[in-house]
């Protein structure tokens, strides 16, 4: 039995259908990619499994349990946990404190509150900016405090929302080797992604959509060489005269 | 650090030992005010300040805590003082229904809608004549004839509240109040129930303000609708208080009561009678009327200062950023020491 | 029959004044997010102007409309450049410092009013302040329908003035998307100031046309901005067209509520719609037009 699973997962703005049947599944300790061009849906996506927005048709299931429409406080209760691709740092408290409020949600009490925090803090290499007002930190570190704030939740199934977009070269290679880290612990992981190297060599199974609609999955290679994801990426012409 | 754990105790032993020091009618009811204004805007901050959803309308908490410890001795013959916890109590069950409604919506709606609450409950006051009876108010025996045991019971209701929400800012609920402020997206994904934790905060917030009307009965011994659910002299100075001294800072409603409690009598009184003096010293009728201009325009200085705090002063005296967070730290390394 | 049409033509002919305060209401809510709470007192504000106006130099209420609209679209313009913007410069925590703000500002003019004027209740009675007309059994009172006729007027103008001149297209880009209106080079300061210049000439309107019938005071100003807060609510916060129903119902409301139920209850009737649609219908007409 997988452990997450979304089946034929629709939702329409208005008149516009920005996920339109949409269906896959992630395994226990696996890394799943989510492409596609911009505005194909893949933030939508997430926001539906958290359900920011309320899905207008399919399913969403975790751990064999139906949890569509469950409030999105509860969802991250359950285990799943997400980041935002624009990332929503509780600006004025310190790292550590957005860490605790997130550690909370496990134990009771502040000071088991405090030492989740700080392991957790030191699990991401992030414990040297604990003092620090997380309004101040750089964009990368903004991103390292949302791993490190949904991972001291503990979840077992995580939504990584471009949360390697805008790093430096050297940042980047520090958020795959986090996120691999993460994988070993028995995360399972679903990525979005547009620096298509880090989702090649990170991803297990990659999942292609295009105007909100399954085009391919695979494993990276066999999607990689989709002519419809191709197409999708690069224009028809391209994929035609490949 | 340590001139910050001690400055508390110290305010705190001064305090016990003003009323004999000071034993000067006006001046103990001015500090019983003062206290009682602790108590209230700490509430307000719990709520606004804290977990960041702006209350217009603490008078009705406060109203409610009024008229029920009114209506114990006016209908029931039971004493006022009983109604204390119990003002809170009921407080309390006009937050809970009203929050429950108002917390589901984003925006300005929450603090339009406590205005809103203010105003029902004004009138609700006003028309339930039979309960209430109505714009005649309420006129109770005070227990009391010496001031000294109202200011020790203040002073001790102040106290309670400043530990209790230094304790609670302390713990999970603190930290998912300040969250719920900063960001409410992000809160929920966290895995925080914002809509219950913004009604616990709406909760204490208005068990304090319940209580403090309980002690206004007890201690004025006459409330009518237009007093205790006034949306300037109440909600409005409530939230002053809470601006004055520092927004989402454990002492700044203290420093803020003690403000605006001297400005509000700085007005009132015409510059604390200096007109007044002045007009008999100088004999002029000029400076007379002037006195007079000065001591009807009182509510015309609150206003302005309403203005001027907000243009100025938008997070108090003691509210910059890092002193704020000065004070989550200071709780969190108490928590750690202790 | 009668008493019931009677109602419900005084509630439509009340509702059409509402709708233009509603209107200012809702414009300073679409450009700046905030609820102004000083907008009954500037109508106050306008009402003292007319009252001068008339008692004073003897000019006729309809015409100091040339007078106190423009003085109040400068106030208004005064208010929003030298107390709220410069509250947008300063990092606060409260986001409502600025709804906070509009209170003391309704304070200050209350008291001011006060000052100048006294407590005393003030009237401007007119050759036509109590005349009415009949149609059928139907009374309408000519000062009323003439200002409904006038707000009606007023209101239309407003739409053409937002839909086809330059400043009214930039106060609906402002409030719809703040940074992309000025990416596309409107000054959103400068829209703001006009805006709440409008929505306080638009009150004016409606407060020197209610003169003839209303008995002027100081404290005019609370029960006013309430209702019109909740118009505003009523139509869904930042919508124009939500604001006339809004302004429509609360008028019809109110009439009814005076004819059934008693006058004691004119204020509560305004709050209870307010709870009643923070209840079940919350985001108010809007949502049901999408408009």
């Amino acid at each position: 039995m997988s452990l997450f699973e979304v089946r034929g997962l629709v939702k329409h703005f208005g008149g516009l259908a920005a996920v339109s049947n949409v269906s896959f599944k992630v395994h226990q300790g696996e890394i799943l990619g989510l492409i596609g061009p911009n505005g194909s849906g893949k933030t939508t996506i997430f926001n539906l499994i958290s359900n920011y927005h309320r899905p207008t048709r399919g399913t969403i299931h975790f751990k064999g349990r139906n949890i569509t429409g469950l409030k999105t406080h509860r969802i991250s209760r359950l285990g799943i946990g997400r980041t935002f691709q624009i990332v929503r740092p509780l600006g004025r408290m310190t790292v550590l404190d957005n860490v605790i409020a997130a550690a909370f949600a496990k134990v009771a009490t502040k000071a088991e509150a405090r030492d989740l925090a700080l392991e957790t803090l030191a699990f991401c290499s992030f414990e040297h900016r604990k003092e620090v007002l997380a309004k101040t930190l750089s964009i990368g570190e903004r991103k390292r405090l949302e791993i490190a704030r949904v991972m001291a939740t503990q979840p077992e199934l995580l939504l990584l929302d471009e949360t390697a977009a805008g790093l430096n070269p050297l940042e980047l290679e520090g958020a795959i080797e986090l996120i691999k880290k993460i994988r070993d612990k028995g995360v399972s992981i679903i990525i979005v992604e547009h620096i298509m190297k880090v989702m090649m060599t990170i991803s297990d199974r990659i999942h292609a959509i295009s105007f909100g609609e399954t085009i391919a999955e695979g494993t990276p290679h066999e999607v990689a060489n989709n002519p419809a994801v191709i197409e999708a990426y690069l224009g028809k012409e391209y994929a035609e005269g490949s | 650090m340590t001139v910050k754990r001690i400055l508390p105790l110290v305010l705190l032993f001064v305090l016990i030992l003003f009323p004999l020091m000071v034993k000067d009618d006006y001046q103990q009811h001015l500090m019983i005010l003062v206290l009682m204004w602790v108590v209230i805007g700490s509430g307000w901050n719990v709520i606004a300040g804290y977990t960041g959803q702006v209350s217009f309308g603490d008078a009705a908490f406060f109203g409610t805590g009024a008229y029920t410890a009114g209506l114990f001795a006016h209908k029931l013959g039971i004493s006022a003082w009983w109604a204390m916890a119990f003002g809170g109590v009921m407080a309390m069950a006009v937050a809970l229904p009203f929050g429950w409604i108002c917390f589901r919506l984003r925006g300005a709606y929450f603090a339009l809608a406590t205005l809103a609450l203010n105003e029902v409950m004004r009138h609700v006051a006003t028309l339930w004549e039979s309960l209430t009876d109505g714009m005649v108010g309420i006129l109770i025996m005070q227990t009391f004839v010496s001031k000294v045991p109202y200011y020790y019971i203040a002073l001790g209701l102040a106290a309670v509240s400043v530990l209790s929400i230094q304790m609670i800012m302390g713990s999970k609920w603190g930290y998912y109040f300040v969250s719920i402020r900063e960001d409410q997206d992000a809160a929920e994904s966290l895995g925080i129930d914002t809509h219950f934790y913004k009604m616990v905060s709406l909760n204490i917030a208005a068990f304090l303000t319940g209580m403090a009307g309980s002690l206004y009965m007890n201690y004025m011994g006459f409330i009518d609708p237009e007093v205790v659910f006034s949306l300037h002299d109440i909600s409005i100075m409530a939230i002053l208080v809470g601006i004055v001294g520092g927004v989402g800072t454990l002492y700044g409603p203290v420093v803020g009561a003690f403000v605006m409690v001297a400005v509000h009598e700085f007005f009132r009184t015409g510059f604390f009678g200096f007109f007044n003096t002045l007009a008999v010293l100088t004999g002029s009728d000029v400076v007379h009327v002037v006195a007079g201009y000065v001591m009807q325009a009182h509510v015309l200085g609150f206003g302005i200062l309403v203005v001027v705090v907000i243009l100025l002063l938008p997070n108090g005296i003691v509210g910059d950023w890092d002193k704020m967070m000065g004070t989550v730290s200071s709780v969190r390394k108490k928590g750690m020491a202790g | 029959m009668e008493v019931f049409l009677q109602t419900l033509v005084a509630g439509i002919l009340k509702g059409g004044l509402y709708s233009l305060i509603g209107i200012g209401m809702t414009l300073i809510m679409g450009v700046m997010g905030i609820i102004n709470l000083a907008h009954g007192q500037l109508m106050m504000v306008a009402m003292y102007v007319t009252f001068v106006c008339f008692h004073y130099l003897g000019i006729d209420p309809y015409l100091a409309l040339f007078i106190s609209t423009p003085l109040l679209f400068l106030l208004g313009m005064v208010i929003q450049k030298y107390t709220l913007n410069p509250l947008m410069e300063v990092e606060s925590l409260l986001p409502e410092n600025q709804v906070l703000m509009t209170v003391g500002i309704g304070m200050v003019l209350t008291e001011i009013a006060r000052f100048v004027f006294g407590s005393d209740y003030r009237s401007v009675k007119t050759s036509y302040s109590s005349s009415a007309f009949y149609l059928g059994e139907i009374s309408f009172s000519v000062a009323l329908t003439a200002a409904f006729f006038l707000a009606v007027a007023f209101t239309v103008f407003m739409f053409w003035f937002l839909r086809k001149t330059d400043i009214g297209r930039s106060i609906r880009a402002v409030g719809q998307d703040k940074d992309a209106a000025s990416l596309m080079g409107v000054n959103p300061r400068r829209i703001t100031i006009i805006t709440f210049g409008i929505g306080a000439a638009l009150v004016a309107v409606a407060g020197t046309l209610l003169m003839p019938l209303y008995y002027l005071f100081p404290d005019i100003g609370g029960p006013f901005t309430r209702k019109a807060f909740v118009i505003t609510i009523l139509g869904g916060l930042g919508s124009t067209v939500g604001a006339i129903f809004g302004g429509v119902t609360l008028g019809l409301a109110e009439s009814f509520g005076a004819t059934y139920i008693g006058m004691a209850y004119d204020d509560m009737i305004g709050l209870l719609i307010f709870l009643l649609v923070l209840l079940f219908l919350p985001g108010g007409f809007k949502r049901l037009t999408k408009i």
